[in-house]
């Protein structure tokens, strides 16, 4: 007898989960070979396998920004390799007990070489390398290392800088805004670098700054640019990750930044520039050496010169004599005789951080923990 | 002063979402219901809103696809909570979390697109006037729309005899049901209806707030609406004063950090939440009046047959 009440949809509903359940597990295991529920990869292989790599994603590959980037990398690695190597990724990957799973997960499923694109990955990354000594693995933007775990960077503070230079052309007010996310040295970098920029050209610019406390929140993005266009702000530049300041930033006649990758088509009447990072020369190095053992624990920053960071699709707008400082300034990265933290840098307080003449070494740029004079606000503490 | 101006404008801009969910929510609670799947709704809702915005040009259609959303799932949620009498906050939960995988799934291929450019809004003379012009009148239709709805839900609920027997319902189901009333099909008939609205609230978050679309766009702002009409006890005045004391706050501690205040922005981000709670609750702090206004059959299951 068919009634329609909670016990009978309560036993119909346990039939058709376990039923779905079980489909999907039976079609899980022929349509996904590569996912062995056994550890290691078969020992027996009748021709060569091939070489398995992963990449854990912090955000959807879908937001035009970080993520995007990274796996416009790796697709680049399956071009180049072709068929010897096997590419996967998980995204949307919350930093925390979970990645470790993840993680862990990947390295069982025989991938010889893990990136993790995420500073808050790095205790769940240090923790599995331990456990897996043959698989080798690499972390974005962190610091600790390990025989199977090395770091990897870009100059996000060089793209930072030129858009500095063509903020600083550009502004009417004086003004710029620059919408942060957390209180860590590479953001402190970048706010740094992108005053130090815009002064290079024009002395008497500000900057204001607004923390929005996450990588990636739209509405609030939108917020706090809005805030900071209401408080005289007239180019902003951000380092989360989605589009949001930008379309802010159009809707109220001003101008912006697109971060991470091309936004250039985001809003093309505030676009000035992109600041893009570009990964493919790194992952294909890093993936080679694995491949042929030349693989060793070391720490690579890229940045403008290995092509790694450019600020792209520069308007038709901006005036001819910024294009001009910018294109110099890019040629001194280039050659490696700029660099962007040379002396005398004063912080707000005026104390000399850096003295005149000095160029800045790697372990001064990791500890960066002030702002420069002209950005206005007090750091908050903690991270 | 210009400033303030602008901070205004902010604050009736953010509040509205909030002001319009709180509202839907309010009516489903002066029914009886519970409605803790807020969140999910207005997920569902802002990317139905944003697909329907992108592939049709018009905002509308993209409110009313989001009003179709959001009726939708709380349909489902109705059905399950009134007829098969299930836990009203388990359901609840589960609708919220049921929404923001669902909304993540089918809105995979639209995150990073653009909608069509829009022109500013503004009411053709008032927006003239020097502080109150763009203050006040440079808003997007909606916004005035959750006003007058604040009206029209004062009228329904209080002047009209469906929002009397609405409120029976809410009180005492089983008065109600001895009268004659079709207790169950009027709480779907509230529970629908405000699915509704939250699920316009979602809309304009994506289609004219942010506009944009990404997984979790809402970011919470159901689960406050919620609490904003508990801690405006149920009456739909402080519900939109509440939405947007929340909303002004939150542009204000934007505004504070940008001019440079040195308290951390920690604290500052916490103050939108706190500054809601204790206004609200200083405001509401009479337990007489607290009993007077919250529905007494509120979260419990109604059976007719008792």
């Amino acid at each position: 007898m068919l009634t329609f009440n909670k016990r009978s949809l309560l036993r119909w509903g346990g039939f058709a989960c376990l039923a779905s359940a079980a489909a999907l597990v039976g079609c899980g295991k022929k349509e996904e070979p590569a996912k062995p529920a056994a550890q290691a990869a078969p020992a027996a292989a009748p021709k060569a396998e091939p070489f398995k790599a992963a990449w854990v994603y912090v955000g959807p590959v879908g937001d035009a920004g970080w993520t995007y980037a990274h796996d416009v990398g790796r697709k680049a690695v399956e071009a180049e390799f072709g068929d010897k190597v096997k590419t996967t990724f998980v995204e949307k990957v919350p930093e925390g007990a979970d990645a470790e799973r993840v993680i862990r997960d990947l390295a069982a499923q025989g991938n010889k070489i893990i990136f993790a694109t995420s500073f808050g990955f790095m205790e769940q990354m240090v923790k599995v390398a331990s456990e897996f000594p043959d698989v080798r693995f690499e972390h974005a933007t962190g610091y600790k290392t390990a025989p199977n775990l090395r770091i990897y960077d870009a100059k996000f503070y060089e793209d930072a800088y030129l858009a500095g230079v063509v903020a600083g052309s550009v502004t009417k007010t004086n003004t710029l805004g620059f919408v942060a996310s957390f209180p860590i040295p590479e953001v402190l970098r970048n706010i740094n670098a992108f005053t130090l920029g815009a002064q290079s050209v024009n002395p008497k610019v500000k900057t204001k700054v607004v923390w929005v406390s996450s990588w990636f929140d739209p509405p609030k993005e939108s917020e706090a640019a809005q805030s900071m266009i209401n408080g005289g702000a007239d180019v902003l530049l951000q380092n989360t990750d989605s589009s949001a300041v930008l379309q802010t930033a159009e809707k109220n006649g001003k101008f912006a930044f697109g971060w991470d990758s091309d936004m250039s088509t985001v809003a093309p009447k505030a676009h000035l520039a992109s600041c893009v990072v570009i990964w493919d020369g790194y992952y294909k190095k890093a993936v080679k050496e694995a491949m042929d053992g030349s693989w060793k624990t070391e720490r690579t920053v890229w940045g403008v010169k290995e092509g790694q960071n450019a600020l792209a699709k520069i308007a038709d707008f901006v005036p001819e004599a910024a294009k001009k400082k910018v294109d110099e300034v890019k040629a001194g990265m280039k050659a490696g005789t700029f660099e962007v933290f040379t002396g005398p840098i004063h912080g707000t307080d005026g104390k000399e951080m850096l003295a005149k003449g000095v160029m800045a070494d790697q372990g001064w740029k990791d500890k960066v923990d002030f702002y420069v004079k002209g950005v206005e606000g007090k750091i908050p503490s903690g991270k | 002063m210009n400033e303030i101006a602008l901070l205004i404008a902010a604050t009736l801009a953010s509040g509205t979402p909030l002001a319009i969910a709180g509202m839907g929510l309010l009516l489903n609670e002066k029914a009886g219901v519970l409605n803790l799947g807020a969140e999910g709704m207005m997920l569902v809702a802002a990317i139905a809103g944003f697909a329907a915005a992108f592939t049709t040009g018009s905002d509308t259609l993209a409110f009313l696809a989001g009003a179709a959303a959001g009726g939708l799932l709380a349909a489902a949620f109705g059905a399950l909570v009134i007829w098969l009498n299930t836990n009203q906050y388990a359901t609840g939960l589960a609708v919220s979390l049921f929404g923001y995988g669902f909304s993540a799934f089918v809105g995979v291929e639209f995150v990073g697109k653009k909608l069509a450019e829009r022109s500013a809004f503004e009411v053709p003379l008032l927006a003239d006037i020097p502080l109150l012009g763009p203050a006040l009148f440079k808003q997007h239709p909606m916004v005035y729309l959750a006003i007058g709805l604040m009206f029209a839900l004062i009228w329904f609920l209080y002047r009209s005899r469906a929002g009397l027997v609405l409120r029976a319902i809410g009180e005492s189901p089983e008065s109600a049901h001895a009268l004659g009333y079709k207790v169950r099909w009027i709480r779907l008939g509230a529970v629908i209806a405000g699915g509704a609205l939250c699920g316009v609230a979602g809309a304009f978050l994506s289609v004219v707030y942010a506009p944009l679309w990404v997984e979790g766009l809402v970011a919470g702002r159901g689960w406050i609406a919620l609490a904003l009409t508990t801690f405006a006890t149920w009456r739909p005045v402080r519900v939109l004063l509440g939405a947007y004391l929340f909303g002004g706050v939150t542009m204000l501690q934007f505004a504070l950090q940008g001019a440079g205040v040195d308290v951390s922005s920690q604290l500052l981000a916490m103050l939108p939440y706190l500054a809601t709670i204790v206004v609200l609750a200083l405001i509401s702090r009479n337990p007489a009046w607290i009993r007077i206004n919250m529905p007494a059959s509120l979260g419990k299951s109604f059976h007719p047959g008792t």
